[in-house]
């Protein structure tokens, strides 16, 4: 493999590593505070829709964007209501969500557009464009660095800078700040947070609230910026293999962005060589795929250091009396 | 005390959630600018009015019974089995290596090996999990997930590199022999003069399904087991100071509910396809979490939930054909039959139970 290829590979590599990072930092947050979240595929994928719909019609991408966050809340929201208010299970609220996700958002398009459920492709404006880092062209001329800064890291799309910028901001409000304690108290020990005089309810929701923008911004990209619109089941399991990245990481921020790549990185690598010949032996395609899946069941199984979910997570919490 | 008296717990609860997610259902309808109450009527005429609509209602319903009494084996032990699908995926190999490997003399003895097989395979898929969450505390509903996506890429190298017949373009297995060939309902039923169910998938295994609803039926209620499964599922703390082994329960629970999700392939590849394709399962697995939680985990209310959704899967494909609703809205429906029975139960059940008291101290 020479230069030009890995360099092509690991561009690859972010371009499909940002809607995990960008899911998997939003089930952080919700899972901090206790609320197990199996719905990001769904929400990912309403969020898909809309914004593609939306950027559509309007022919303006960042309205596309808000409406694709908005569609992602409003899931957000019945997830909060079945399991923070109603105390309902989190985990079968999840799986309503995923279905709900998948079975409107072909509905409203064939409604809309009439295109067998997906929506016209976007174009100029309807999309997010590459966006050319300062000196990437001067630099390029510089042997390796060059190349690296040019192809890799400049000419991403607006939203890929935002999903890394994500990790840092993540890092600094869950461990530097007052809410990010609360927030994390919430998912450990909620009776705690109650006895200080602050609401267990309003932090989930906030919580719940963050996930669903973040979600929302990872479907706006899959649709508005990886691809030209949207079509029928998008995220193709991308939200159950951000779960898996989030468990990886052992629900923390840095991890989660190495988690994330070395997944984006599995995809990449299956998109581009299908079977890979290792002399002796061919690494199928389909082991690529279901290598994220492999992986999250042995470190679950706590042979490569045991995974730990915050300890209220999945549980409503009922005030003692 | 209870709350509520037990027919107001078992019927009247999911009734409420029904009819809320009907009410929803129908505004969708009106949503997208068609009329709901024609929709309706398009879908009983397609699935019930006539015998090959009830054929392919029956049909669907045999995959939810199948999948609908694993989620419900599972929940009595309090475990939620999200795997059905992955379950039921190995199960159709299962199905499939003993139908194509095997020389079976004859249709009911190859369903009998078949069922064996099907079970083992479907089983095998649970057990890992299973033992997973019993011994090293994974979380039994990522992991089941997890070996959901396993199961695809799995069936997928396997259908394509080892038992696709050679020249073959889809990824498929060659057809079974004749002699595994299950007798259809249109084989069973029509007479001479008139041909019932003409074209129609539903099979025999139809009744190994209602067969399989009165098999957990007695497991759960009428025997040892079962009682240590349910009691279990109340208090696990209580069940370990009464002697019963968490790690043999889960895993004997979950064997029982893959081997009941991989039976549901003997319906789709045996029964139908007669050859294992790429999408046997047909989404059926995530059915079965509807169905139990619709049927309150109880084989009869599994039965008439199935049956339910095998008129609204029958019913949908009809809106498809002659209406401008694609067949998603029955994926709509669906999740808010899941949302309303399953995650909002106490949105329904605090009101009434609220009623019920109420009407208690006024007596």
């Amino acid at each position: 493999m020479d230069f030009a290829t890995l360099l092509q590979v690991l561009e690859s590599t972010i371009r499909l590593a940002t809607p995990l990072l960008l899911a998997c930092l939003a089930g952080l947050f919700s899972e901090r505070a206790g609320i197990f979240d199996i719905g990001l595929e769904g929400k990912m994928l309403a969020a898909a829709f809309m914004s593609a719909a939306v950027a559509a019609i309007t022919g303006d991408v960042w309205m596309g964007l808000g409406a694709g966050i908005l569609a992602s809340l409003a899931l957000s929201l019945i997830h909060g209501l079945a399991s923070i208010t109603f105390r309902g299970n989190q985990l079968i609220s999840g799986v309503a969500i995923n279905f709900l996700a998948a079975g409107m958002t072909v509905l409203i398009a064939q409604d809309w557009f009439s295109q067998g459920g997906r929506t016209p492709s976007l174009m100029g404006a309807g999309r997010f464009e590459p966006i050319t880092l300062p000196g990437a062209e001067a630099f390029s001329v510089v042997p390796i660095l060059g190349p690296i800064y040019a192809e890799l890291i400049s000419g991403h799309p607006i939203l890929v800078y935002i999903a890394f910028a994500m990790v840092p901001l993540t890092w600094w409000v869950l461990f530097r700040t007052r809410f990010g304690l609360r927030l994390r108290a919430v998912g450990e020990a909620p009776e705690a947070v109650d006895t200080a005089g602050i609401s267990v309810v309003g932090l989930r929701y906030v919580a719940v609230g963050i996930c669903g923008v973040l979600c929302g911004i990872a479907g706006a990209y899959l649709a508005t910026a990886l691809q030209a619109g949207f079509v029928k089941d998008m995220t193709a399991g991308r939200g159950f293999i951000a779960l898996a990245a989030l468990i990886f990481a052992k629900w923390r921020p840095w991890h989660a962005l190495y988690a994330c790549l070395l997944f984006g990185l599995l995809q990449a690598v299956a998109l581009r060589y299908q079977n890979i010949d290792l002399g002796a032996f061919t690494v199928p395609v389909q082991f690529m795929d279901a290598l994220p899946y492999i992986l999250t069941v042995v470190i679950l199984a706590g042979f490569v250091g045991k995974a730990i979910p915050p300890r209220a997570g999945g549980e409503p919490y009922v005030k003692e009396r | 005390m209870d709350k509520m008296p037990g027919w107001a717990d078992a019927v009247l609860v999911p009734l409420i959630s029904l009819i809320l997610a009907a009410i929803l259902s129908a505004l969708v309808i009106i949503g997208i600018g068609e009329d709901p109450v024609e929709a309706f009527k398009l879908m009983v005429d397609g699935a019930l009015m006539r015998s090959s609509g009830w054929g392919y209602t029956l049909y669907y319903a045999t995959n939810f019974i199948f999948t609908g009494l694993a989620v419900s084996v599972a929940f009595h032990a309090r475990l939620f089995n999200i795997g059905g699908e992955g379950q039921a995926m190995i199960g159709g190999l299962g199905v499939a290596l003993a139908c194509l490997y095997i020389p079976w003399p004859n249709w009911y003895v190859a369903l009998i090996g078949a069922t064996a097989s099907a079970a083992l395979f479907g089983a095998m898929w649970a057990i890992v999990p299973a033992y997973l969450q019993a011994k090293r505390g994974s979380h039994i509903v990522i992991t089941t997930i997890m070996f959901n996506f396993i199961a695809a890429a799995v069936l997928n190298y396997i259908l394509v590199n080892v038992l696709r017949p050679q020249g073959a373009m889809d990824p498929a297995t060659a057809r079974f022999p004749e002699p595994t060939h299950l007798p259809t309902f249109q084989e069973m039923f029509s007479t001479a003069e008139t041909a019932m169910f003409r074209g129609a998938p539903a099979n025999v295994t139809f009744f190994l399904a209602i067969f399989m609803c009165l098999v957990v039926w007695v497991l759960i209620w009428r025997t040892k087991l079962g009682y240590e499964i349910r009691a279990f599922g109340h208090s696990e703390s209580a069940a370990k100071y009464a002697g019963i082994s968490p790690v043999k329960i889960t895993v004997v629970a979950m064997v029982i509910s893959g081997a009941l999700a991989g039976m549901m392939a003997l319906n789709t590849t045996m029964g139908e396809a007669e050859r294992l394709v790429m999408n046997a399962t047909e989404g059926a697995g995530f059915i079965g979490i509807a169905v139990a939680l619709m049927g309150r985990s109880h084989p009869l209310g599994v039965l008439l939930a199935a049956l339910l959704f095998g008129f609204l899967y029958q019913g949908g494909a009809e809106l498809a054909l002659w209406t401008n609703i694609p067949r998603e809205l029955i994926v709509v429906i669906q999740a808010l039959v899941i949302l309303f029975t399953g995650a909002l139960d106490n949105m329904v059940r605090i009101p009434l139970e609220k009623l019920f008291l109420a009407a208690r101290r006024s007596n």
